[in-house]
């Protein structure tokens, strides 16, 4: 530890830190524009200048000069209010000063350190540059003539985001950032630069000129386009969401937000069910909530249990889905099934199914194996972690799947299960070396005939490696769906003597209830089967129902998600649901009451606590501890089972992989620019 | 003065052969085992005694800097040899480069001993093709006759040397601009600390030192600190390579002690300014990133470190670049500044955007296009500049106008005013 100094206030912080550090670690107020947390020292603002007793008589960015015991810093002398203001003066003087018409206006680095450290008038009398503006794609909008040329996005993007897209061409006052040749980001972490970007320069494509940042309500959520559980904060206007931003969760997402997750919100305003439908004679028509009602009472009317299935989808908040299995109970069904896929989860034990190393424990890691799992597309953020952790250095990296660039170096081990009986003997020995060793297996590996055999060959791999001890747990199931470890969670499978989905399917069931199930091929739903669909967008599974119940999407309901890692958190409604839509569980409740078999809450609160009598992990919220494994016994599975098909990506395109995304013509966008299969030219 | 016996660079108008068989003529080469057998620090401690300070601009005492040098380290160690002389005004590399290349290879040898390294990466600037290819013959006659390479000079000491060859940017000779460009990335600055020292190239210990400083250390050895401490002055020791250029009747490199009058300079070796001492307006002592000095002052400052210090100015590469009375002064230092607008790397916000600035506003004070007040801007703007920056770029591009400003600000109020006189106020439109 270091004794600093700063403006007569006496800190300690660890050797190696910046003095910029030590000044926050002494409450002060460092201006700055290149330096950024999580990216590297580029110190070229020179916005972040102290004066240093003992050191060169002159000011010295604080964000590149290491501390030393001992150091007196100034923050405020007139050297250093000299410096800033002169620093000041020059960043503005190409600046375009158009902050009326500029969409970071009110939310601006320049503007606000412009207001604290700047001069009051400008004396720049010449012609200011002005530079042409890039085009990187549908996510990301560019006002070049803005840029202060801090250099963070291209920091981002080569060190976190880890494509060697952006870069600094030209030199001097000419000094331009950009592709060099015009190319859209290839990146799944793009959207990150527009936060970055402490200027004007990198804005929002789809939110330009929509609304100030004064305009907007902020309320916490949870995003659930991905397993993660990325934390975000939904700015909404009146009924509108127009702008998701992430929040700093420094065990899940840091302060990054997978673009997805950030872009996809117009699809909340597209396709949406906004009142409920029945189908009569084929076809659908508007109904009243007590139609709807009514026309699945009389269906119901006389079925057994046996008869009645229900499918929770992919973003389905836990409330919801606990209470339609109490409704499924009270109506003696337990047909139920949450694996639309097809994945062989192992629902017995929940380190079967969860991130057991947790995100955070990444960075621990030294060794990894990646099992039937591209985590760049399956979770964006995720993979970030991973990536960090590798850029650390020393730790191999083993990939059996599909060959694909994951944005850091993998050692391709083979593309089918079968490899696992015979693991390449030097990577094997890498793993069995490494003291903290990771396996992660992705959905492709278990949605597939032999899923259950994967994730037993796994699991034995993990033990035999030394991957389970009672301080490091290293097996790992990497989800893709939010809704799915809050589904397991709850038990939302089928028992030994219940159908599972595939039989719900093939005509084992007369009325099948899907909430929000839309990722399946409905055409394998029997002729005869009674559909209900709860949901909210008008995707595959609303246009095969029966009866429509239209529910409220994310945003729209305070919901509790558990993510990969089964950590359990909450998000909070932002705006209400359009139309006649109403929250999921309100929809059941009052179902319930319909037929007789009222459920036995009437608040959220109430049914929160019925969620933690059903599993307590339900009354942790947000905080998960780490735990090693204790039970070395692994789930059930055929070993000979392994097959050698190879497996088969679980996400062919990243940007439209929901309801959600798919009703939002940025992603759409997205799709056509990042299509993996060239589009065809059309003939002359 | 410096006598004949006491020149180090003796082929520096390349009258004799520059390679090998020449050089081994002019003394190069000679017992330089023995040299390298007193011992890394013997070394290091006589060119400190020598009192040698680094030729490329600073002056920084080159012994030190090489006992910076890691005494033992895990990973290997470079010396990187600055041959990327790009100061307008400046070109005494170039004809030891391409006349006495042997001196500096050598040099290389005992320096790069003398710090533990294990390669010499010359980086030569890239428009000097000619000087190039003589460096590059120069270092594989060494080779083959085993004076570099494996056993160096039989001493049991393996020594590489590479040559590489730049692209064309003044940035490049900044100390760590120049590592990154070496590296095969873009010439940005890096920021100290970490100094070279610890890491430097490819993140290995490193130090990089100018042309001259290497090629004169082999002679320090052969002849003693001593003897270089004897020439020049007080803390200001030895001899340099002057570069005269600009309005005098001889333009010439030319070989001295330091400390020698300006004066003396000039008129005994470049046959004195075109139309006599008194027709000098000014001079720029040290390339053109020092500040202007008038004639008032050139008439008895002396040629060193300190003494061009004292008069606000300061040594530099030691390029005397002389102006006489047909000289636009003004003029002379725009165009500097437009270099130093081209030049900047772009890195870092006040080098980027404040020679651009300086270099706008010095145009239209060529024209006496401006207000009296906006000279004191000017200044304000070039010491917003000094001192901000990564590199010491933004040092040279505000020192020139500092010194305009400050010896020939009557010029530039008088040609504000002579612009307002000749183009009245224009009217405004009724």
């Amino acid at each position: 530890m270091a004794k600093v100094t700063v403006d007569g206030i006496e800190v300690e912080v660890p050797n190696g830190s910046s003095v910029l550090q030590a000044c926050e670690a002494a409450g002060k107020e460092i201006p700055r524009f290149c330096y950024h947390d999580r990216l590297s020292i580029a110190g070229n603002c020179r916005m972040c200048l102290v004066e240093i007793e003992k050191a060169p008589p002159k000011p010295i960015s604080s964000c590149t000069y290491p501390v030393a015991d001992g150091m007196v810093v100034h923050t405020d002398s007139p050297m250093v209010r000299n410096g800033r203001r002169g620093v000041m003066e020059f960043l503005l003087i190409n600046h375009p000063l158009d902050c009326p018409i500029c969409d970071q206006g009110g939310e601006c680095d320049l503007q606000d350190q412009a207001m604290g450290y700047g001069m009051d008038h400008s004396r720049y009398a010449e012609n200011k540059r002005a530079v042409k503006d890039k085009n990187l794609g549908p996510l990301v909008k560019t006002v070049m003539t803005r840029c202060i040329h801090c250099t963070r996005c291209i920091r981002f993007i080569a060190e976190v985001a880890g494509v060697p897209d952006l870069g600094a061409t030209s030199r001097g006052e000419h000094m331009e950032v950009g592709t060099y040749v015009e190319k859209a980001l290839g990146s799944e972490l793009s959207g990150n630069i527009i936060d970055l970007c402490p200027v004007g320069a990198l804005t929002s494509k789809p939110y330009a000129f929509v609304a100030r940042p004064w305009e907007l309500t902020k309320i916490d959520s949870i995003d659930v386009l991905d397993a993660v559980g990325t934390n975000i904060r939904v700015d909404a206007r009146g009924p509108e969401v127009l702008r998701i931003l992430p929040r700093t969760n420094e065990d899940v997402n840091e302060e990054w937000l997978a673009d997805k997750s950030r872009f996809a919100l117009d699809g909340l305003r597209r396709r949406r069910l906004d009142r409920p439908w029945v189908r009569r004679d084929g076809k659908l028509i508007e109904a009243s909530w007590s139609e709807a009602f009514a026309a699945i009472a009389e269906k119901l009317h006389g079925l057994t249990g046996d008869r009645i299935g229900a499918i929770a989808g992919d973003l389905c908040d836990a409330e919801s889905m606990l209470a339609l299995k109490e409704l499924m109970a009270s109506l003696g069904s337990a047909n139920l099934d949450c694996r639309q896929d097809g994945a062989h989860l192992n629902a017995s034990r929940r380190d079967f199914y969860t991130f057991n190393t947790t995100i955070a424990g990444i960075e621990e890691a030294d060794a990894i194996l990646l099992i039937g799992t591209n985590p760049r597309r399956e979770a964006p953020v995720l993979n970030a972690r991973i990536r960090k952790r590798w850029l650390n250095g020393n730790i191999p990296i083993g990939l059996i799947g599909t060959e694909t660039d994951v944005t850091y170096r993998v050692q391709q081990l083979g593309h089918g299960p079968v490899v696992l009986n015979a693991l390449n003997e030097a990577f094997a020995g890498k793993l069995r070396n490494a003291k903290k060793p990771m396996i992660i297996v992705g959905q492709a590996a278990l949605a597939r005939p032999d899923g259950a055999a994967v994730l037993a060959a796994a699991w034995r791999l993990a033990a035999s490696v030394g991957a389970l001890t009672a301080e490091w747990h290293g097996f790992n199931v990497l989800h893709t769906a939010a809704a799915r470890v809050g589904a397991l969670d709850l038990g939302f499978v089928p028992g030994a003597n219940d159908k599972s989905m595939a039989q719900m399917l093939d005509g084992g069931v007369d009325v099948l209830w899907l909430l929000g199930a839309d990722e399946f091929d409905t055409a394998r739903i029997g002729d005869r089967t009674f559909v209900v669909y709860q949901g909210h967008h008008g995707d595959a599974g609303a246009a095969r129902a029966d009866v429509i119940l239209p529910g409220a999407a994310y945003t729209e309901k305070p919901g509790t998600y558990v993510n990969t890692e089964g950590r359990v958190q909450r998000g909070l409604l932002a705006v209400y649901p359009p139309g006649d839509a109403r929250e999921d569980w309100k929809i059941l409740r009052a179902f319930s009451e319909v037929i007789g078999h009222t459920l036995p809450y009437d608040t959220i609160d109430a049914l929160r606590k019925r969620l933690e009598l059903v599993n307590p992990v339900f009354a942790r919220i947000g905080f998960l501890p780490r735990f090693g494994a204790t039970d070395q016994a692994g789930p059930a599975g055929d070993p000979v089972a392994l097959s050698d098909t190879p497996f088969v990506p679980a996400i062919a395109d990243y940007y439209q992989t929901d309801p959600v995304s798919r009703a939002s013509p940025t992603m759409a966008a997205c799709t056509a620019t990042f299509a993996t299969t060239p589009l065809v030219a059309a003939a002359e | 003065m410096l006598l004949d016996k006491d020149r180090i660079f003796t082929n520096l108008y390349g009258l004799h052969d520059p390679l090998l068989k020449g050089a081994r003529a002019r003394g190069d080469w000679d017992a330089t085992k023995a040299i390298l057998e007193k011992g890394r620090d013997a070394i290091v401690e006589e060119v400190k005694a020598s009192g040698l300070r680094g030729r490329g601009g600073a002056g920084f005492p080159t012994g030190l800097k090489w006992s910076f040098m890691p005494k033992q380290s895990d990973r290997p160690c470079y010396l990187v040899v600055n041959a990327d002389e790009s100061e307008p005004g400046t070109c005494k590399d170039r004809d030891i480069l391409r006349h006495d290349p042997h001196k500096l290879i050598e040099g290389c040898l005992v320096a790069g001993f003398a710090m533990g390294a294990c390669a010499a990466y010359i980086y030569i600037r890239g428009e000097f093709a000619n000087e190039a290819k003589v460096l590059q013959a120069a270092i594989d006659e060494a080779y083959a006759a085993g004076l570099i390479g494996k056993e160096a000079c039989g001493s049991g000491y393996s020594f590489d040397v590479f040559l590489h060859r730049g692209a064309g940017a003044y940035i490049c000779g900044e100390e760590t601009g120049l590592l990154e460009s070496l590296e095969g990335k873009k010439g940005l600055p890096r920021l100290k600390p970490p100094f070279p020292a610890a890491v430097g190239l490819y993140g290995c210990p490193s130090t990089v030192n100018n042309v001259e400083s290497i090629a004169v250390a082999p002679t320090i050895m052969r002849r003693g600190a001593a003897w270089f401490n004897s020439l020049g002055r007080p803390r200001n020791s030895g001899q340099k390579v002057f570069c005269i250029s600009g309005h005098v009747n001889k333009p010439c490199n030319v070989e001295e002690e330091l400390g020698i009058p300006l004066r003396e300079l000039i008129e005994r070796y470049a046959g004195g300014v075109r139309g006599g001492w008194d027709n000098l307006l000014a001079v720029i002592p040290g390339g053109a990133s020092v500040p202007v000095i008038p004639k008032s002052v050139c008439d008895d400052v002396l040629m060193d470190f300190d003494s061009l210090r004292d008069v606000k100015s300061g040594l530099g590469t030691a390029a005397v670049i002389v102006m006489d009375k047909s000289t636009d002064i003004i003029k002379a230092i725009a165009r500097l500044s437009k270099f130093y607008m081209h030049e900047s790397c772009g890195q870092c916000t006040p080098c980027r955007e404040g020679t651009g600035w300086m270099w706008r506003v010095m145009t239209r004070m060529v024209a006496g296009r401006a207000e009296v007040g906006e000279i004191d801007t000017l200044d304000q703007v070039t010491r917003q500049i000094e001192g901000h920056t990564i590199c010491a770029l933004g040092d040279a591009a505000a020192w020139p106008i500092q010194g305009l400003i400050r010896h020939f600000r009557p010029e530039m109020e008088q040609r504000i005013a002579a612009y307002k006189a000749r183009a009245p106020m224009p009217m405004a439109a009724e």
